[in-house]
């Protein structure tokens, strides 16, 4: 099974780690891991500022890179998202692209999702001495149902415990452009969750967004917090985690 | 009402700094959201009756017109007179102008959204009529001259101290801090205004176009008071508020109360039709409905069109970490939360709203307790596409996602500047790899530090794997 590894623009800039994690893991699953090399961005930035027209330049480009892949595998709910729920309506006007939306959808997965549901993914490489936390992003929760499939994913890394946290599908204030823009609302959304985060008492919150990762560990380290670890479920399941 | 959007930022601010009203919000978060939860939880079809909602709502729509002529004629025949308003100032107009032929003085109200939209108090007043909220929540927010700041809890910003303070300054009479007390003192002081009105105005949550009824549902019984003791009723509300038959509507009771507050029905439910018949000895002499437009039909037939399901029943505001944060005055409108945030800059203009629809995270977890179905951050979306086709943006977010856009398609130029980027980054993270403030991005460093990126990019430490096939 040949697998584009799509890696998002924030994982490439800010933790290539997590991009080697999920090569890791799709690998470790027995897929034909390709990586097309042009890849860039999926237009997310511009689809939610309202600029459809760069977002459908950057959705075409994706879907030809990707075209000769059996399934797309984002390490982000929002990006896999944004593909799978929102490339359809960038091209509702035009039919011809619409079918080929159609099939690169169907073909697009968050890689979790993609580890429990596609491959089944038995034994994980990764282990992890201590107890963690779940933090569901909003992307991946409520557009594409990610919820059990990190969860059964942790549960096989030996050594894990998962301690629930209160108000875990709660969003942590990212947003995209929103943090930068009502940077005092979301720190104060980010507070809350970084107080529930503390109320679980855990050595780690893991999640599988970049944005969510920056928020909640920028928020948690300005309040004084250096020791939860914000980790990235690629990084714990792969092993991959930064010394 | 004044709209006051502009200036959301300054006051989310201050909300955000304002202790009380924090405390007031958490409240909210836990009678509302948890309310709402066991409620549907109670349900074993509950998808089932919220399509069932939608469904109900998008025919409606689909067929406005027809309903509303449906619900013109079978109004007509009971006694009721229909009035058109296809402004808010043309709706204060009719009002006073039925003040005026009934030689009303004093009025009584209930609670109506839409009134607040019209500013009907302030015209009232101006005609030189006594006006008296009595919504035990809006008769508070007349007494402290505020706006409600909730559609369904219009006075949730305030503590229960505020409020005695309030009785005892205003009603003279010594302090009660009881919620019991305060609301017997109140309807103490209401009741010779609702024996003594001559008018009532009402809004109505659903306007029903088989038996040409209007519907109000209420928790504290004003609702009925307004409705039947004065000699003259006026409803007034939205002319997107037509449903079907009294069937469709049973089915919506399903859903508002359950979503609004918590509730499986709310204390009242009056359906209200046509004027007092020949031996009848309850109901008003005359019945007039305010039909409002004000912008929807511009919705009509857009991709819009779904914000106009709304049966307002607040469940997108109580469950959306914005409105938890800020509440809802900073919205500067009559609606706040996600709704308003899609319904504020289309009914008074892009241009005066412009902070709304982007202070959203896209969550969506306003959508998915929508009762409607109402597909929110989409429609947010939407109204950020407006803002964008207009010329509204900023200009430097315009310039910034033209840069973005254009680096992202040319991958060799994108390579160079993320390695730069990651790198400057990284530096300016040093040995703790956090970064405190981030020139031109004190948005995100303001109250939170920026993790600093590894420094080299995926790109380049997968680049070998490349040059090697
Ligand atoms: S948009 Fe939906 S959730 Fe919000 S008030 Fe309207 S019906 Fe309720």
């Amino acid at each position: 099974m040949r697998v584009g590894l799509f890696v998002t623009c924030l994982v490439d800039l800010m933790r290539p780690r997590i991009g080697f994690a999920a090569l890791t893991l799709l690998e470790a699953a027995g897929c034909e891991v390709v990586v097309p090399e042009t890849q860039t961005c999926c237009g997310q930035p511009g689809y939610n500022s309202g600029d459809r027209r760069s977002a459908r330049v950057l959705a075409r480009k994706l879907m030809t890179e990707f075209e000769a892949c059996d399934y797309v595998v984002a390490p982000s709910g929002s990006c896999a998202g944004m593909i799978r729920t929102h490339y359809p309506d960038l091209f509702t006007d035009d039919p011809a692209e619409a079918e080929r939306v159609k099939r690169l959808c169907e073909r697009t997965r968050e890689l979790t999702d993609f580890l429990a549901n596609v491959v089944k993914l038995e034994r994980v490489p990764g282990t992890f001495e201590g107890k963690v936390t779940y933090h569901d992003s909003c992307s991946g929760l409520r557009e594409l149902g990610v919820k059990t499939q990190p969860r059964a994913l942790l549960a096989r890394v030996p050594g894990l415990t998962l301690e629930e946290m209160p108000e875990a599908e709660v969003c942590c204030g990212f947003g995209g452009a929103f943090a930068l823009k009502f940077g005092d609302i979301s720190s104060h959304i980010a507070e809350r969750k970084c107080a529930n985060i503390a109320a679980a008492g855990a050595d780690a919150v893991v999640l599988g967004d970049l944005g969510c990762m920056l928020n909640i560990e920028g928020r948690l380290r300005r309040r004084g917090d250096t020791t939860t670890r914000v980790l990235h479920v690629a990084e714990v399941l792969a092993g991959n985690v930064e010394g | 009402m004044q709209v006051t959007s502009m200036h959301f930022k300054a006051r989310a601010k201050e909300k955000l700094a304002d202790a009380k009203l924090q405390a007031a919000l958490r409240k909210l978060q836990g009678n509302f959201v948890k309310g709402r939860a066991d409620r549907v939880a109670e349900l074993d079809n509950f998808e089932a009756i919220r399509e069932a909602g939608a469904e109900i709502r998008e025919r409606a729509l689909a067929n406005l017109d027809l309903y509303l002529a449906e619900f013109e004629n079978n109004a007509t025949a009971r006694g009721a007179v229909v009035h058109w308003a296809e402004t808010a100032e043309q709706a204060n107009r009719i009002v006073c102008e039925l003040a005026a032929q009934y030689k009303a003085r004093k009025v009584v109200k209930s609670k109506s959204m839409v009134s607040e939209e019209c500013g009907l108090n302030d015209a009232l007043a101006a005609a030189g009529i006594e006006v008296i909220e009595t919504d035990l929540g809006e008769y508070i927010l007349q007494l402290a001259h505020e706006a409600p700041s909730h559609i369904v809890a219009p006075v949730v910003h305030k503590s229960r101290d505020e409020v005695s303070d309030l009785f005892e300054q205003k009603h003279g009479k010594p302090r009660k801090t009881g919620i019991a007390e305060l609301t017997r003192e109140a309807r103490e002081m209401l009741r010779p205004h609702f024996l003594g009105a001559d008018m009532g105005i009402s809004g109505a949550n659903f306007i029903i176009a088989e038996t040409g009824s209007t519907l109000i549902v209420t928790n504290e019984g004003n609702g009925r008071m307004v409705t039947t003791l004065p000699r003259v009723h006026v409803a007034i509300t939205g002319i997107e508020k037509v449903v079907p038959t009294l069937e469709d509507v049973a089915t919506l009771l399903r859903l508002l109360p359950r979503h609004g507050t918590g509730q499986t029905i709310t204390n009242y439910v009056s359906v209200t039709t046509g004027i007092r018949g020949a031996g009848e000895s309850e109901g008003p002499e005359h019945f007039h409905v305010i039909l409002m437009d004000a912008g929807r039909t511009r919705l009509i037939g857009s991709d819009l069109q779904p914000m106009l399901r709304c049966i307002r029943c607040g469940a997108c505001m109580n469950h959306c970490p914005v409105y938890q944060s800020i509440g809802g005055h900073a919205y500067g409108w009559v609606y706040p939360g996600p709704m308003g945030s899609v319904l504020t800059p289309l009914y008074v203009g892009l241009e005066n709203a412009l902070d709304l629809p982007n202070a959203a995270t896209l969550c969506n977890q306003c959508g998915v307790v929508c009762p409607v179905k109402i597909p929110l951050p989409d429609l947010i979306r939407k109204v950020r596409e407006r803002q964008f086709e207009r010329g509204l943006k900023p200009w430097w977010e315009r310039a910034g996602l033209a840069l973005w856009g254009w680096t992202a398609r040319h991958p060799a130029l994108y390579a160079i500047m993320t390695a730069i980027g990651a790198r400057a980054l990284a530096w300016m993270g040093g040995s703790g790899k956090l970064i405190h403030n981030l020139p031109l991005g004190g948005g995100w460093t303001g109250r939170r530090d920026l993790p600093a990126p590894q420094g080299k990019t995926f790109r380049e430490m997968y680049g070998r794997h490349w040059r090697r096939s």
